[in-house]
């Protein structure tokens, strides 16, 4: 079977990058092939890079409190670029009371603080398995 | 051989002279008379080498004589969000609630120097910090409060350069004399490149700019402090917590290396330097890094640069809690991690100390939260007498050696980073880097196994209500701040402007100048943070981070 393959993007001008390169290891650990980004990645460019490696899924990672924004601008850019298809999740300090706002965007799933790694692995391979199916 | 007696009365006596201790008597509930320091009688070699007498070489029990029995540590809460307005609001209420220093938190476009009105600010204004853009903003921001009273910590570094002028530039409006205002920057740009992220330049020229810091406030703002080394984003960043103490030492060196390089007396720019760590979880091991740190730094600079003033080898710090650990789950148990932390940094002997609000691991904290913070020292200080003797942790068995291990494992990483070339070198190899991630995985995979317990998160938990009350940052604020933006661009003089574009050029250009003097002149004529920086890219090139997974 084809390895499921991840973009994990720090998008903004957020610095902390913990949390993206725990969960980048982690999946990778669990067999996905992860590509991370690294810091400060605009929206244009993390879909570039979606489109470019052909992911099956996009990770973003933000703490700054700019995650509506950036949710907003790069599902606006798949759409453009008719990728639509490939799901983004985000982690990061994200309020509850944002998440609804965030799934009507387009945002398939939020995990916060806290949230082991092996939820968001078995999250990712459950989607994949029923998107497929 | 050094006597306690000696010490009382070569080196307490002059302070009780100058500054007195809280009491006259300390004692207990029981009243039982608790004593300044507390010895092994009757005083051995071993003890002076490893231990010695607060105020004395290696300061492992303190820096001062009489520690917190004449001043506790200042309180100093981190703060900062929205535009001016709404943070000079809350640190007028921190003072008011007897907090005794500033300390400014920015919006990460201030701290990366770029405009509000930049297409990289979307969404990010005044979201981690203030937004200050201009002069005219911490005109506001500083409003009703007498810079030669409070003393203000910048969290600021690719840009630090920018805001110490701007502090400056206030001053002078103000009439304010130069050589009384105090606070300090963080200017640590080495841990922006291995672990929090706010860099601009590549590590030369950023360097240089630290340089030009270091000798302008030497001469011309002696009471401020330039650098802040710091440990915390280190070990936020998931490193243990010796690698904190190594990392951070190890920066430490390069900085004081550059000053000298840059001509500096060692002894002139050294008692300048102030560090800042954090306070994990492990009580006794913390407690035990700062001993640790303070003992390996004296030793470091003593042997390294051979200073003749005593204060060159003194480690002062800061300390903030660890944000880190706390939980967004059951988030009034945050309150208690806090105060351990807390303890661990005042047991260590912390210059000062920022308490975290319990509801951190959501948003920003509101005004309840911060006060509750803040009043967990305050009950400390006060209340749990633990600041009536100095090192009260020294001769424990356990502290003791857990210091000696700290001291060992921190100084064979030194070893190790010299042998690479020094700081710079190892951070372009991605060394520190690497053992950090290397560290906050294992981490990860313990709490995962539950070989780590974090309580209400893969233990104890409980289903919870949504939290309510958090703090919002109203979206409407960045186009308040770009409206105030393009008006500020069309009152000023926009000729002068021009000249200091050249100005800063010049002097970017030629390294034997010195940048400060031209920022300085440019932020009094209102040029902003991102045409400041924008001008300095062009010349200095952007850092590209170097991708370690």
């Amino acid at each position: 079977m084809r390895k499921l393959r991840i973009i994990v993007a720090k998008a903004g001008l957020d610095g902390h990058d913990r949390g993206a390169k725990v969960v980048s290891r982690a999946l990778r650990d669990a067999g996905f092939e992860v590509i991370y980004t690294g810091l400060r990645q605009s929206p244009e460019q993390i879909v570039s890079t979606a489109i470019d490696e052909g992911a099956d899924f996009i990770g973003i990672s933000i703490l700054s409190g700019a995650h509506m924004i950036v949710a907003e601008k790069i599902i606006r850019i798949l759409k453009k670029r008719n990728a639509a298809d490939i799901p983004v999740f985000m982690g990061g300090i994200i309020p509850d009371s944002d998440i609804p706002d965030l799934k009507k965007i387009g945002i398939k799933a939020v995990f916060g603080p806290g949230t082991p790694t092996s939820k968001t692995i078995t999250y990712l391979k459950n989607y994949h398995e029923n998107d497929n199916s | 051989m050094e006597t306690k007696q000696n010490w009382e009365k070569e080196s307490v006596e002059p302070v009780l002279k100058k500054v007195g201790e809280r009491r006259d008597r300390f004692s207990t509930t029981s009243d039982i008379e608790v004593e300044r320091l507390y010895t092994p009688s009757p005083i051995s070699e071993d003890y002076l080498e490893n231990l010695g007498f607060p105020g004395t070489f290696p300061f492992t029990r303190g820096i001062y004589p009489t520690g917190y029995r004449s001043r506790f540590w200042t309180m100093r809460q981190y703060a900062g969000f929205g535009d001016a307005e709404s943070s000079n609001k809350r640190y007028r209420y921190l003072l008011s609630q007897g907090q005794t220093g500033l300390s400014i938190a920015f919006d990460l476009p201030t701290q990366i120097g770029y405009d509000s009105d930049d297409s990289h600010s979307e969404g990010e204004v005044g979201k981690v910090g203030v937004a200050i853009d201009s002069l005219n903003d911490m005109e506001i921001l500083f409003d009703s409060i007498d810079l030669e009273k409070v003393s203000t910590s910048m969290t600021i570094n690719s840009t630090a350069a920018i805001l110490l002028a701007m502090y400056i530039a206030l001053a002078k409006k103000r009439g304010n004399d130069l050589s009384k205002i105090s606070g300090t920057i963080q200017n640590d740009i080495l841990k922006e490149y291995i672990a929090r992220g706010t860099y601009i330049y590549p590590p030369s020229p950023s360097m240089r700019i630290i340089r030009d810091i270091f000798s302008f406030c030497s001469e011309n703002v002696p009471k401020w402090n330039t650098i802040s080394v710091s440990g915390y984003h280190i070990r936020e960043a998931g490193s243990t917590a010796a690698q904190e103490v190594a990392f951070t030492l190890a920066d430490g060196i390069s900085y004081v290396e550059t000053a000298i390089k840059s001509g500096l007396d060692v002894d002139k720019f050294a008692p300048r330097i102030s560090f800042f760590f954090g306070a994990h979880n492990d009580l006794f091991e913390e407690a035990a890094k700062f001993r640790a740190a303070r003992r390996l730094w004296a030793r470091i600079t003593k042997t390294r640069f051979a200073p003749k003033n005593p204060r060159s080898m003194m480690l002062r710090f800061h300390t903030q809690t660890c944000g880190s650990t706390l939980t967004a789950q059951q988030p009034v148990n945050n309150i208690i991690r806090v105060t351990i932390q807390a303890l661990s940094a005042v047991l260590g002997g912390t210059q000062s100390l920022h308490t975290n609000s319990f509801d951190e691991a959501l948003a920003l904290p509101t005004e309840d939260s911060a006060r509750t913070a803040l009043r967990t020292q305050q009950v400390i200080a006060y209340e749990s007498k633990i600041a009536d003797t100095l090192d009260p942790l020294a001769g424990s068995y356990y502290v003791e050696s857990l210091t000696n291990r700290m001291e060992k494992k921190a100084s064979d990483y030194i070893d190790k980073i010299d042998n690479m070339g020094g700081m710079v070198k190892a951070i372009e190899n991605g060394f520190p880097q690497r053992e950090i991630q290397n560290a906050s995985y294992e981490y990860q995979k313990k709490i995962e196994s539950l070989d780590e317990v974090i309580v209400g998160v893969n233990k104890f938990k409980i289903d919870e209500k949504k939290p309510t009350g958090l703090l919002k940052i109203d979206e409407s604020l960045a186009k308040k701040q770009i409206e105030k933006l393009d008006n500020l661009r069309k009152i000023r003089d926009n000729r002068k402007i021009e000249h200091d574009i050249k100005m800063i050029k010049e002097a970017a250009k030629d390294e034997t100048k010195n940048l400060i003097p031209p920022i300085i002149e440019a932020v009094s004529d209102y040029m902003t943070i991102g045409e400041i920086s924008n001008t300095l890219r062009d010349i200095f090139g952007e850092y590209q981070e170097q991708v370690v997974i």
